[in-house]
């Protein structure tokens, strides 16, 4: 049976991170860190039965540690009830006194369908506000506009099968390999058994460059005069559609004569975009050769304050040529998160009403109707950092925080945090009990929060990005009183008086009334339709097997494509081209602050890694934060690959590790997203972010912020590794210049840097950061050489050691790790904790560089000189790159470096 | 004829010599060995131990009379040599017998120091060098009374701890102020000093001992401040002087101890000599180890072959249960140098080895001793220790990857 509600047989479920949507199946392994181990799930079709690495590593992530397992009010613990009281009031409070517009909700691309659609229901029809966002606005928010804007629906017109059956894959500011690693899987087994070709237009040279076709390393902000002069080369080279486009669009004329005057030649386009001229007649050569192209976009085109503008111009060259709707063909928006497309369906966006309905007034009074409502919104709410200015402005004075952590990944984080300070009513629903939006003490009081259900304990459904819904199942009982977010909301819907609409019996009554709404007076009008839905019972939820939308009542299959009948959702049924305005960053770099700041993912990381964040094997990847720079840009600015640099604004700053890489462009600076001051001494790196924004999505601009850069002299680097977390307050005062925690197995690790320190007060300083007393110390100074080592090793017990060495060398800790779990230490194996190694051991082997198999550097390095001389004689070798694949690039790299001529 | 060979010393160093020469060229030599202690040799470094009744005199016994017999060595005990002759190349003992010899050698060792004090001489009052010393420490400890050691050197140490183990109240005076300042460096002597405690030893640093109190037997100690320390036992472990008199009265070059050149042979043609009486290149050594290494060099020589002693790197061992200290060459640091040092603060172990030049010229080991052998090897290795310098004060074991 395909509920999960049996803890001794395997569940099948869906992944929590990226938008690829795969399918999990979840086994009991009483080997396993939490008793399940995760392996892909044959029979799903994102995936079939493939995993990357951070969901091989799903089972590391479920235990009980950090977990908020209570209601607390005003910090205190509290029961359901009289939290459930103090929101209902809290809201009828401020509705009393500011009106509906002064309550607000924040979601997550990470809840589920279900959680979505009560909490848009509550605020779009009960409370009568539509300021109901959330953090898919930082992911993909210009490719729904743009979808809106081009097909008159938020449609994603393909599906993954397309990429298994393009001749030609471009992808467009996207590093899939690390970021959509199983739908990049896809992409490479269709090049190696198709012979498909891939084009990659990103800035910086990445993962997904590594190997591929061409890269076009564009200059930032200048995609769309990139697709402009495609759309001009194509109509040169005859590959407009002139049927399709007469048939089926309106508006090419002005698109092309925009386009001819802004990028008639091949020469302006190189200009324009900083590229050759013969890498850009090689690009529109090949997409105007190839009929089968398939056109990938991410975060760098969405994240841009003409990320609409950016869209359209890729949307103008498949509508210009046909090719949308049919098999290997299409505009294709790779999402980022895992619900993003879920959370849209249902109107969690403020400028969506519900179902893909916006806020006209026949879909206003019909979604009124079929609720039932109460008091209807009656126009578009505030989007997310419109949302939080009008916290901070006092204008918003209750807000619902659900599953995301603004305080770190909105623009501008630092003004976000202080303004969560100023609300009188401020509520979170978490899964763990810490993080920077939970922080008291530079917010203020969260005054209410809930302990939410997490994955592999919550039910519902999420949507992919090729529209297919697949179940999220539960497969380990609910910790403590953690509840799901959608029963929270429905129960202050009742207190609010709305007993009958919010008098949900369980997730499967939810999503089936989701389902009828979409259906409701719908006939073809709208494309998003689960009308076979709106009977399911709830064994045939449970039993639900991955769908594609739309599915309208009678359907016995999902659509695979849309828009493959020419028809558009559109007043008039045809699809509009537009004209893009003239690509422009919104700010550019200038004397004080030269450089412009990139940011992003990395492999094994998610978000602000509340969740991977808990896997050791995750954690041995990149362990801490960092700034790539180009090695001229280093020399220029003083950088030594391996230092600190101080990235700063006037919006914030951030001391990050130096990464000087060739790839990355000059005069251009990367930074992953991750880290929090929950993991980092100063790493927030979206308090660096200015909070432009795209004037149609409201997406910020993340990708080109303006930051100055300067060396930050080191002179100790250190490694501090204990059973409990570290003390910030204890790193502060010990004078670090820079740290990061990541976990590792019975503990965490610190990586850390310090000015100079005396080496007469070595063992205050290290019984300071490991919290002993000196005299509880076991110790180890070579200060000619600036080594020191220390460990407090208690009852045969390593509680915690640091060991320290002089900058730039590193100390290595691998071998520390296994101590913290390690048989008693007595004796002499007390002194296990200051060695370089263990004793009788082997060398540290350096960075993970494959997470699944736990194979790290240096033996990488060793197999390579040992005559390992390809990836495949490797993955023979050590087994490295064999599962996810997502190491290879690196390996790849390895391999040049070690196999180079000297 | 066999060449005959006299061994004038029952000692560690002389029977040494014994079985070094058995085993290079047995039954070449005609051996006479005389010993002024009644019983054959024993272990010396063990007699703390047998004081705190951890071991027995007939466990530290070395060989029995039996060994000798076999060896067709004649073993004379109890019967001091009183005169050498070189001329005549004779040997007379207290008995009255006289020895000739072909070549000789000198095992004499050397005698503890008695301070000059005023009941000095007092019952109760002993050194701690031999089984007639634990005779009278035994005696005396029997009465109940507490006992007083002055000097805070191995010897000292060894002796407080071995009365301590017996349940006497031990009070320490040391002089300097520091524990084993010519073996420990001021960490290490600190941490000694907390061991002893711990073990119930009163430690009176920086005490200058003025006299000695009592009438019929001891009965305290009196500092130069004028305190008295009560005693029933003042056992005086101050420092030990080469045993040289029969070498000098026989007219051999003496300087602190008989001087042997780098073969062991003594100014005299045929006369060699050994162990703590023997002072080569300038230096007298009171460890076993040296006396072992002129030992098998002595042997060498008296069999014909080529050997020369190099003299050797001072290593210290105190070998009381459980309070592990060894130090050996340069461990106070001279300038120039490089310290690591490591200590495992709860169990009180501590460790410094001493760098120059990319080599280790120093160790001092505190607590746990066991690398000991292992740093003196590297220290008389001389080799670089840049491979190793991250792990090795952690001991061999972390220095030996798979």
């Amino acid at each position: 049976m395909a509920d999960g509600s049996t803890p001794d047989m395997q569940v099948r479920t869906t992944c929590p991170y990226c938008g690829v949507g795969c399918g999990v199946v979840m086994k009991p392994d009483p080997a396993a860190p939490h008793g399940w181990r995760a392996q892909g799930d044959p029979a799903h079709p994102a995936n079939f039965g493939r995993l990357c690495s951070k969901g091989s590593a799903l089972g590391e992530t479920i235990g009980p540690d950090g977990r908020l397992l209570h209601p607390t009010i005003d910090g205190r613990r509290a029961t359901w009830d009289a939290a459930l009281d103090r929101i209902a009031a809290g809201f009828r409070d401020t509705i009393a006194q500011y009106g509906p517009d002064a309550v607000a909700f924040y979601l997550s691309g990470q809840i589920l369908t279900e959680d979505y659609y009560v909490a848009n229901k509550l605020a779009k029809g009960f409370l009568g506000t539509a300021n109901v966002d959330t953090n898919s606005r930082l992911c993909m928010a210009s490719s729904v506009a743009g979808h809106k804007r081009a097909f008159g629906s938020d449609t994603v017109p393909g599906a993954y099968e397309d990429l298994d059956e393009a001749d030609l894959l471009v992808l467009v500011g996207s590093n899939a390999a690390w970021c959509h690693p199983i739908l990049w899987q896809r992409m490479q087994a269709n090049r190696q058994r198709r012979g498909a070709r891939i084009v990659v237009i990103d800035p910086r040279a990445t993962a997904t460059t590594d190997g591929i076709d061409l890269h076009l390393a564009i200059a930032p902000g200048t995609d769309a005069l990139l697709f402009e002069g495609l759309l001009v080369h194509l109509a040169e080279a005859g590959r407009h559609d002139r049927a399709f486009v007469e048939a089926h669009t309106t508006g090419l004329a002005d698109a092309f004569a925009a386009a001819f005057a802004r990028a008639g030649t091949i020469e302006t386009v190189a200009a324009g975009t900083g590229l050759r001229a013969a890498d850009v007649a090689a690009f529109f050569h090949l997409v105007a050769e190839t009929e089968r192209t398939v056109t990938l976009y991410s975060q760098g085109v969405n994240q841009s304050h003409q990320g609409v503008d950016k869209v359209a111009a890729i949307l103008n060259v498949h509508l210009a040529t046909g090719r949308i709707g049919r098999p290997g063909m299409g505009p294709f928006s790779l999402t980022g998160q895992p619900n993003a497309m879920g959370g849209r369906e249902v109107g969690g966006l403020a400028n969506q009403l519900a179902a893909h309905m916006d806020f006209t007034p026949e879909a206003i009074d019909r979604v009124g109707r079929f609720w039932g409502a109460a008091a209807m919104a009656g126009k578009p709410g505030l989007k997310a950092v419109d949302l939080f200015q009008a916290v901070e402005a006092g204008a918003v004075r209750a807000l619902w925080i659900m599953g995301t952590n603004p305080a770190v990944s909105l623009p501008e984080a630092d003004r976000v945090r202080a303004a969560l300070g100023r609300l009188d009513l401020l509520i979170v629903s978490e899964v763990i009990g810490s993080n920077d939006t939970l922080g008291a003490s530079l917010a203020g009081p969260v005054h209410v929060r809930l302990p939410a259900a997490a994955w592999g304990e919550k039910n519902g459904t999420v949507t992919n990005s090729e529209r297919r819904i697949s179940r999220q199942r539960p497969f380990r009982p609910l910790p403590g009183e953690a509840r799901p977010d959608w029963w929270a909301l429905a129960e202050v819907g009742r207190r609010l008086g709305h007993h009958q609409a919010f008098a949900f019996a369980d997730a499967a009554a939810v999503y089936r009334e989701h389902a009828a709404l979409s259906a409701f007076e719908n006939g073809g009008a709208r494309d998003f339709d689960l009308g076979a839905h709106a009977h399911l019972d709830r064994a045939g939820y449970d039993a639900l097997e991955p769908v594609q939308w739309p599915l309208p009542a009678g359907a016995r299959r999902g659509r695979t494509r849309l828009f493959d009948d020419g028809r558009f959702f559109t007043p008039d049924g045809r699809a509009r081209f537009h004209v893009p305005g003239e690509a422009a960053l919104a700010a550019r770099p200038d004397a004080d602050t030269p450089l412009l700041l990139n940011t992003g993912r990395i492999r094994d990381q998610w978000h602000t890694m509340t969740r991977t964040g808990l896997s050791p094997t995750l954690g041995r990847h990149l362990p801490e934060p960092f700034v790539e720079v180009h090695p001229a840009d280093a020399a220029w600015f003083g950088l030594t690959d391996g230092g600190l640099a101080r990235l700063s604004n006037r919006h914030g700053a951030a001391v990050l590790r130096v990464v000087v890489a060739p790839g990355q462009r000059r005069g251009s600076v990367f930074a992953p997203i991750h880290w929090s001051d929950e993991n980092a001494g100063q790493a927030r790196v979206g308090a660096l972010v200015a909070a432009v924004t795209d004037p149609i999505s409201g997406q910020p601009e993340s990708k080109a912020t303006p930051v100055a850069i300067a060396a930050v002299a080191v002179a100790f680097e250190a490694v501090i590794v204990g059973r409990a977390l570290p003390d910030r307050r204890a790193l502060e005062t010990a004078g670090a210049l820079a740290w990061a925690r990541t976990t590792i197995e019975d503990g965490h690790a610190v990586l850390a840097a310090f000015p100079a320190l005396d080496p007469a007060g070595w063992p205050a300083f290290a019984s300071g950061l490991i919290g002993c007393g000196a005299d509880d110390l076991t110790d180890a100074g070579d200060p000619a050489e600036g080594l020191y080592r220390a460990a407090h090793v208690r009852d045969g017990r390593l509680i915690a050691a640091i060991a320290m060495t002089a900058a730039p060398e590193r100390p290595g800790w691998a071998h520390l790790n296994p101590l913290l779990g390690a048989a008693p230490l007595e004796g002499r194996a007390r002194r296990a904790p200051l060695a370089s190694r263990a004793a009788g051991g082997g060398p540290d082997p350096g960075p993970t560089v494959c997470a699944c198999f736990g194979v790290g550097r240096t033996p990488i390095e060793a197999a390579i000189r040992a005559g390992c001389r390809t990836t495949d004689a490797l993955g023979a070798t050590l087994k490295a790159g064999t599962n996810c694949g997502s190491c290879l690039p690196e390996i790849r790299k390895l391999l040049a470096a070690e196999t180079a001529p000297a | 004829m066999r060449d005959r060979i006299v061994i004038i010393g029952n000692g560690m160093a002389g029977l040494k010599l014994v079985e070094e020469l058995e085993a290079i060229a047995p039954g070449r030599h005609a051996l006479t060995v005389i010993g002024a202690e009644p019983v054959p040799a024993y272990n010396r470094v063990l007699l703390s131990s047998v004081l705190a009744g951890e071991t027995t005199r007939d466990a530290i016994a070395l060989r029995p009379a039996d060994w000798y017999r076999d060896l067709n060595c004649a073993l004379r005990l109890g019967d001091p040599a009183v005169a050498l002759d070189p001329a005549t190349r004779t040997v007379s003992l207290a008995s009255g017998a006289t020895l000739t010899f072909d070549r000789l050698v000198l095992a004499t060792g050397s005698l503890p120091i008695r301070l000059p004090l005023a009941g000095a001489d007092l019952p109760g009052v002993v050194t701690f060098r031999d089984f007639a010393d634990l005779d009278a420490i035994e005696a005396a400890a029997a009465t109940g009374r507490g006992a007083v050691v002055i000097g805070g050197g191995l010897l000292g140490i060894e002796a407080a701890v071995g009365l301590a183990g017996r349940g006497v109240p031990v009070t320490l005076v040391h002089l300097m102020d520091r524990l084993m300042e010519r073996q420990l460096d001021a960490r290490g002597a600190a941490l000694l000093a907390r061991a002893l405690e711990a073990r119930g030893i009163t430690l009176r640093l920086g005490a200058q001992s003025a006299g000695i109190e009592g009438d019929r037997h001891v009965t305290g100690l009196r500092l130069a401040g004028g305190e008295v320390l009560p005693a029933g036992l003042l056992c005086m472990a101050v420092g030990i002087r080469p045993e040289t008199r029969l070498a000098a009265a026989a007219g051999l070059a003496v300087g602190r101890g008989i001087l042997v050149d780098d073969r062991m042979q003594t100014s005299v043609p045929g006369i060699l000599a050994i162990g703590e009486c023997a002072e080569h290149r300038g230096t007298v050594y009171g460890l076993v180890e040296p006396a072992y290494a002129q030992a098998r060099t002595a042997a060498a020589t008296l069999a014909g072959r080529d050997a020369a002693y190099q003299g050797s790197i001072l290593a210290t061992n105190l070998k009381v249960s459980g309070l592990p200290v060894f130090s050996a060459g340069d461990f106070l640091g001279e300038p120039g140098t490089e310290a690591i040092v490591f200590e495992d603060r709860p169990l009180g172990h501590y460790r410094k080895l001493v760098i120059r030049d990319g080599r280790l010229v120093g160790a001092v080991l505190v607590g746990d001793a066991g690398d000991g052998l292992w740093y003196l090897d590297l220290i008389r290795d001389g080799r670089p220790i840049s491979s190793i310098r991250r792990d090795m004060v952690f001991g061999r074991s972390f220095c030996e990857a798979a």
